[in-house]
């Protein structure tokens, strides 16, 4: 098992991510991956950008959990997590969850439970830039109810 | 015992940590009690369901004991992703 996970300021390269999945990789056929981009419109208000607050340590501890229950879940090999913090404009990457494994089924259902519990558990905070100033994003209910489909 | 603050919360009580008197060992709900006694015209962002509570670093659910030297931290729900 292989786990990557970086909080950083930096853009990432989906390319390079998805070569670093494969690399002398021989006994994964699939690979599966999200990326999650700053849209413009949210809560029907024109957005310019947002920045993003973490809570350093933490943030890594509770990212690796999470990546430490998918792979308790599924038959993974490998997973990449980085989600950026700082300031981001429209348009611009936010996360990337890729994962590998043997099958499509446990990289396909690994890489959407790692980001349904990201949204929950993983300490983030959106502070988004609009026309009429700045304001904190908050939680929504959907993503909650995201988690049900996980129960046992 | 130093009590962390992140985001929305940090700006409504205009502060990223505050320094709560208190004997230990103690737990959460009683943390949680004192800060709303402590900023009396934002207790309404420190209920269970506007601030989160973690110890050392990890998400608390229900209640949990805390002692010297723990960690602990309050926030709003997060938003990342």
């Amino acid at each position: 098992m292989m786990i990557f996970i970086a909080v950083q300021a930096e853009d990432f390269d989906v390319a390079t991510e998805y070569a670093e999945l494969r690399k002398d990789n021989r006994s994964d056929g699939a690979v599966v991956f999200f990326s999650g981009l700053v849209r413009e419109m949210n809560q029907g208000d024109s957005v310019s950008g947002m920045a993003l607050e973490h809570y350093p340590g933490m943030t890594e501890k509770a990212l690796r959990q999470i990546v430490d229950e998918a792979a308790a879940r599924w038959p993974l090999n490998r997973v990449r997590l980085i989600h950026r913090v700082g300031t981001l404009r429209v348009s611009d990457q936010i996360v990337f969850v890729g994962v590998s494994a043997a099958h499509r089924e446990a990289a396909f259902a690994a890489c959407h439970f790692i980001m349904d519990f990201l949204k929950n558990r993983a300490p983030f905070w959106k502070k988004e830039v609009t026309a009429s100033g700045e304001r904190w994003v908050e939680a929504l209910s959907k993503d909650k109810k995201a988690l049900d489909k996980w129960q046992k | 015992m130093k009590i962390l603050f992140f985001a929305a919360l940090r700006e409504r009580l205009g502060c990223d940590s505050y320094e709560l008197e208190t004997a230990l060992p103690t737990d959460i709900n009683t943390v949680r009690s004192a800060l709303q006694q402590a900023f009396p015209a934002q207790a309404g962002e420190l209920t269970t369901e506007r601030a989160l509570a973690a110890v050392n670093q990890t998400l608390i659910h229900d209640n949990a004991s805390i002692n010297d030297g723990d960690e602990v931290a309050f926030f709003p729900p997060v938003t990342g992703g």
